[in-house]
């Protein structure tokens, strides 16, 4: 049975979708607009017989996740823009060591402490290349407080399939929204669960080895009788350093065709009314919520415009773009920051299209009528 | 346009504007129909302007931001100040009686909200209680039901009396209106 509908906020949402999917460890140190989460994890971990610790940073709690994730917990921290700088470390452990993990990000104004309180989608590259080296990472971002829940069950499947730690990118709007949600039945979600050897075929267990030909090795949690070696050195199957020129590029190729051989299953956005567009707006998150107000507007008004929005960026669905028709002439990438996805959208788009950014970055959720204005210009200057 | 409903409670941190924000868009919900609840705040924990967001409508809300209130509460008279242009044509401001009226080209309804919280009820801190009773029997945009049940889903334990006092304190001062 699914639950009756209610209203809930969205951090609260990531909670209950996190339980759904299984979390149960959560370790975090409490910001601003992420707050709320810590909050309900503590009360309702203990609940379903999960643990909660507030750890003394961010840093301590990015590390506490990595080793109870290590020891077969599915296991998630949440943040804001500062603690999700010191969590960028250890982030890039995970990647290298392959540990399943969930960080939550609920982007707040910046650089530095910026404005606690007030919303912008400034890490978005922060999320894919925050921490040094070549890595792979899921950045997921939600516009919905009921996509919240479903985002983050996605983002511990995906984590959990990939052996990659996932990024559920939010904004304060959506974490603080609260909405009238109704909440699937728990037993019609799909979980998916960490891949596991088959021990009783092998006889010397590699942790690092692609014994299925897909990438991803298959995990032994610690504790479960086989010990082996994790570190945040390049290693080879055994688990143990080598700095062999071979042995380095077969890791990093690995690491990096497990999720781009698998883009498909990754990437997910929706379109709306691209079919005939000759102006589309590309959004995500918060200010996807107005662009669609704005297509709605538009709409009624016989404008042919329409809208792609994202709800993975990265891998980024550059497959969203090789789709559009031939009436597209503009597109309008919206977002809260002085423009990051944009060249992202630049480099798909191949010089085809007109690309214009649209840039909210003073604390406030772009409006319907400055999306409806900004598509005015445009559609009147091509 | 389909029909949307957008209120703004403003004042100060600490009145309880987010609270009374939930309950209204709780008892939407109750009476069947679709709510968002946003909220802005600065960093501190008391005082500085606060307000609360509530957008009620029969349809699925895309944009969840208010930008032109129907309705607007203003229980301090830097929120009036601050909010009181931006309203939608046949908006509604419902201001508590500690504030000097100014003109707006708006219907103002001027009633003791805070006073009758503290001098009737005995605590000030159920201000917004009666606001929610002001906006529910004036506007009609919850069911006087679904905002008691609302009120008693989210009050404190051993508050519940006395917020429901609060609350048809507020009806009542609409009803002597007339």
């Amino acid at each position: 049975m699914s639950s009756m509908p209610r209203l809930m906020q969205g951090n609260e949402a990531c909670v209950e979708g996190a339980i759904a999917a299984g979390m149960r460890f959560y370790a975090g140190y409490p910001i601003t607009p992420s707050t709320e989460i810590a909050e309900l994890a503590a009360e309702k971990l203990p609940k379903v017989g999960g643990k909660f610790i507030q750890m003394e940073d961010e840093i301590a709690s990015m590390g506490a996740v990595i080793g109870a994730s290590l020891a077969g917990l599915k296991a998630m921290t949440a943040t804001s823009g500062p603690g999700f700088s010191l969590k960028q470390e250890n982030i890039g452990f995970a990647c290298l060591t392959e540990v399943p993990c969930v960080i939550v990000n609920v982007q707040r104004g910046g650089p530095s402490t910026g404005q606690p309180t007030l919303p912008a989608q400034g890490d978005v590259m922060q999320a894919r290349w925050g921490t040094h080296g070549d890595h792979p990472i899921i950045v997921l971002s939600p516009s919905y407080v009921r996509e919240v829940f479903d985002l983050t069950v996605r983002a511990f499947n995906l984590s959990e399939k990939y052996r990659v730690p996932c990024i559920l990118l939010m904004d304060e709007v959506v974490g603080h929204l609260r909405e009238k949600v109704q909440l699937p039945d728990p037993s019609s979600l799909k979980i998916i669960n960490r891949k596991k050897p088959d021990l009783s075929k092998i006889s010397n267990y590699n942790p690092y080895q692609d014994y299925d030909g897909d990438g991803i090795p298959p995990m032994v949690n610690f504790g479960e009788g086989v010990p082996y070696h994790v570190t945040g050195l390049i290693h080879d199957i055994t688990g143990f350093p080598s700095t062999k020129p071979e042995v380095t590029e077969y890791l990093i190729t690995r690491l990096m065709r497990k999720i781009y051989n698998n883009i498909d299953d990754i990437v997910e956005y929706e379109k709306h009314f691209t079919e005939d567009a000759e102006t589309v707006i590309v959004s995500f998150g918060s200010p996807a919520r107005s662009a669609i107000r704005a297509v709605k507007i538009l709409r009624s008004e016989g404008e042919n415009v329409g809208l792609i929005r994202l709800k993975t960026i990265w891998p980024f669905p550059r497959k969203a773009f090789r789709e559009l028709p031939l009436t597209v002439k503009n597109i309008i990438v919206a977002e809260m920051n002085f423009g990051q996805l944009i060249e992202t959208v630049e480099a798909a788009c191949e010089g085809k299209f007109n690309i214009v950014g649209l840039n909210k970055y003073n604390g406030e959720l772009m409006s319907p009528d400055e999306v409806v204005a900004k598509v005015r210009e445009v559609s009147k200057n091509a | 346009m389909e029909e949307r409903i957008e209120i703004r409670l403003s004042g100060s941190g600490g009145q309880g504007l987010i609270l009374a924000g939930i309950i209204l868009a709780e008892a939407a919900i109750l009476d069947g129909k679709n709510a968002v609840q946003s909220q802005s705040y600065g960093p501190e924990a008391r005082g500085g302007a606060s307000r609360a967001e509530v957008v009620i409508s029969s349809r699925e809300i895309d944009y969840p931001k208010v930008t032109r209130p129907q309705i607007l509460l203003a229980l301090t008279d830097e929120a009036f100040h601050k909010f009181k242009d931006n309203m939608a044509e046949d908006g509604i401001i419902i201001l508590d009686s500690s504030i000097k009226k100014v003109d707006t080209s708006n219907k103002i309804i001027q009633l003791p909200i805070i006073e009758t919280a503290r001098k009737d009820i005995g605590k000030s801190m159920v201000a917004n209680i009666v606001a929610v009773g002001v906006i529910t029997e004036l506007t009609k945009v919850v069911s006087r039901q679904a905002a008691e049940k609302a009120i008693l889903n989210r009050v404190p334990k051993g508050t519940e009396d006395l917020n429901i006092r609060a609350f048809y304190a507020g009806c009542s001062l609409v009803e002597n209106l007339s």
